[in-house]
């Protein structure tokens, strides 16, 4: 069994975010990059579960990026994976980034694509269900929990209020989130094996855009806080109810 | 040409928030001179489906198919583009919440469609179609325009003021035929947590963090929530250390809230939880250190010890709503 893992690089949880070129640009000087999150911790190190456990036979790496991007992909093939695949594009296109990565995803054929339920810089959680459509499988998003026997899938996800458990055949696209699987953090051992592991630098299919960022714009700052004395809990509600508004 | 958007219902209801897509989409509908198509799945009673017109939808295109009462991405998917075929539709809108971020981006990929995700504007059309989304998980707002004929909107809920108004929408059947991949997943177990309310829809949220001490002392946070009819929450901290069920964490790796009102308890307010909660209207912080950073990202504030100051606020809320009965 083929898994395709989609790594993501975004700035580093603790980044502030500023702005240059008149707000139409985030200004990366300063700024850590790090494999997305749901990508590292949930997504990629379930894949080496699964290889681990005998199911799994070829984990691949892949991500959309220029050059700038390497050291994040060998970050996340220190931790495993047998190969990564860079598509030498920038895309902010959701739309675009999904159809660079069919286009590879086809070529080769994975049984399972797993990937983190969004990334924290764009927040689409939209690359994976498009993956899905353009490869004409099914998807299951926010998953908790993955199980493979042969060739279906048992998978534990959120839903509104809830849970629920659900089957399907693979290939099957899956984004994951807390649960599926516990972090982890890379060795010597793999650092040092992640420098042999093959990298392929892939050109990007012929796609376009169907979306642009114009511009951005910072969060405006709290007009300043209201001190409430311990004792007068009272005052706290009453001022919730009359100048807030909210209850 | 008429603005689809997508329904949901539960038990015999349609979700507050579907109110608000069905609303958001007569706006977009005035603005580009056009009508709204809400399209309903699955069974629900037609008085219902026609109250859609109080929020601005000349008509419901309903798929009275039983199996669409749950969730089959790939089927919503399919009865969304009949619809859109059926009325020549270029914008379509679904929430952006877990079942419309199943779907929309499936149009999107099917229909070489802009999508904006988690849209908090109604699009500019004097510089294209360009609508404000959040980004850096709430550390910033991007701009985005939507550059291809058809579009896909997922909004985000809880961004609009519901307004009602009078007005009744026509319903017509629309029949779809699904093919087997439409209902690839099977579901085989459903758990619901009784009497919980789902926390990215909450209107009031009140969450704890590590200065809460143990999880032994949640019912303090509990008893709060109930008496307010507020979602619970908790910091990533809480989570990790197994004191509350992961899917109560919010901030930058869990969930995002943004409800009316957000009370935090000894949470310190670290940029990656406030990332999860800074689109809140109203921020509430509570917290036995004055300089604890969340007191510049809030409204209101409350030095002191949790402890104590929990069960005071909840007999406050229960004496104010006693006096506004």
């Amino acid at each position: 069994m083929k898994i395709l893992v989609c790594i993501s690089q975004v700035p580093d949880t603790s980044t502030k975010i500023v702005l240059k070129d008149n707000n139409t640009a985030i200004n990366n000087q300063g700024v850590t990059y790090v494999i997305n999150p749901y990508d590292e911790w949930y997504a990629l190190v379930r894949a080496l579960e699964l290889k681990e456990a005998g199911i799994a036979s070829d984990i691949h790496l892949i991500t959309v990026g220029k050059a700038d991007t390497e050291p994040v992909i060998r970050k996340a093939l220190a931790l495993g994976g047998d190969e990564a695949i860079r598509i030498d594009a920038d895309s902010h296109d959701p739309y675009e980034t999904a159809n660079y990565i069919a286009e590879y995803a086809k070529t080769v054929g994975y049984d399972l694509i797993l990937c983190g339920k969004e990334s924290i810089d764009y927040n689409n959680g939209a690359v994976g269900v498009m993956l899905a459509e353009l490869l004409d499988t099914d998807y299951i998003g926010f998953a908790t929990d993955i199980q493979i026997d042969g060739t279906t899938a048992t998978v534990k996800r959120e839903i509104e209020g809830g849970e629920e458990t659900d089957t399907c055949s693979l290939p099957v696209v899956i984004a994951c989130q807390k649960g599926v699987a516990e972090a982890r953090i890379p060795n010597m051992r793999g650092i040092m094996a992640a420098r042999t592991r093959p990298l392929k630098v892939v050109a990007p299919a012929a796609v376009g855009s169907v979306t642009e960022i114009l511009s951005y714009e910072l969060p405006p700052a709290k007009a300043g806080i209201r001190m409430v004395s311990p004792d007068n809990m009272d005052e706290l509600v009453e001022l919730l109810h009359a100048e807030a508004k909210v209850i | 040409m008429s603005v689809i958007v997508l329904v949901e219902h539960t038990e015999g209801n349609i979700k507050k928030k579907s109110l608000e897509a069905v609303q958001y989409a007569a706006g977009i509908a005035q603005k580009t001179g056009t009508t709204v198509s809400a399209v309903v799945l699955g069974t629900l009673a037609g008085t219902e489906m026609e109250s859609l017109g109080q929020y601005g939808a000349q008509k419901v295109l309903h798929v009275a198919d039983a199996r669409l009462d749950e969730l089959h991405a790939r089927a919503y998917t399919s009865a969304l583009l009949a619809a859109a075929q059926k009325e020549g539709s270029k914008i379509i809108i679904a929430l952006h919440d877990i079942n419309g971020r199943a779907v929309a981006p499936r149009l999107s990929a099917k229909l070489k469609a802009g999508l904006v995700a988690g849209a908090l504007s109604y699009p500019d059309l004097d510089k294209g179609f360009v609508i404000k989304k959040a980004v850096f998980s709430g550390k910033a707002f991007a701009f985005v325009n939507i550059t291809s004929d058809v579009k896909v909107i997922t909004l985000m809920p809880n961004t609009f003021q519901l307004n009602k108004g009078e007005g009744k929408a026509t319903i017509e059947k629309l029949d779809v035929s699904f093919g087997d991949k439409d209902f690839g997943v099977k579901v085989k177990e459903v758990n619901l947590i009784k009497g919980e309310i789902p926390l990215a829809d909450a209107q009031l949220v009140v969450s704890g963090g590590r200065g809460m001490k143990g999880p032994e002392n949640w019912g303090l946070i509990e008893n709060l929530a109930k008496e307010l009819g507020a979602g619970t929450a908790c910091s990533r901290p809480v989570a990790d250390a197994h004191w509350r069920p992961h899917h109560e964490h919010v901030g930058q790796t869990g969930g995002t809230v943004r409800p009316n009102l957000y009370i935090a308890v000894g949470i310190s307010g670290a940029i990656q939880h406030l990332a999860g909660v800074n689109g809140s209207k109203t921020i509430v912080v509570i917290n036995k250190d004055p300089e604890a950073p969340f007191f510049k990202a809030a409204n209101y504030g409350v030095v002191g010890d949790a402890m104590e100051i929990l069960p005071r606020l909840t007999e406050a809320v229960k004496n104010f709503k006693q006096n506004h009965k």
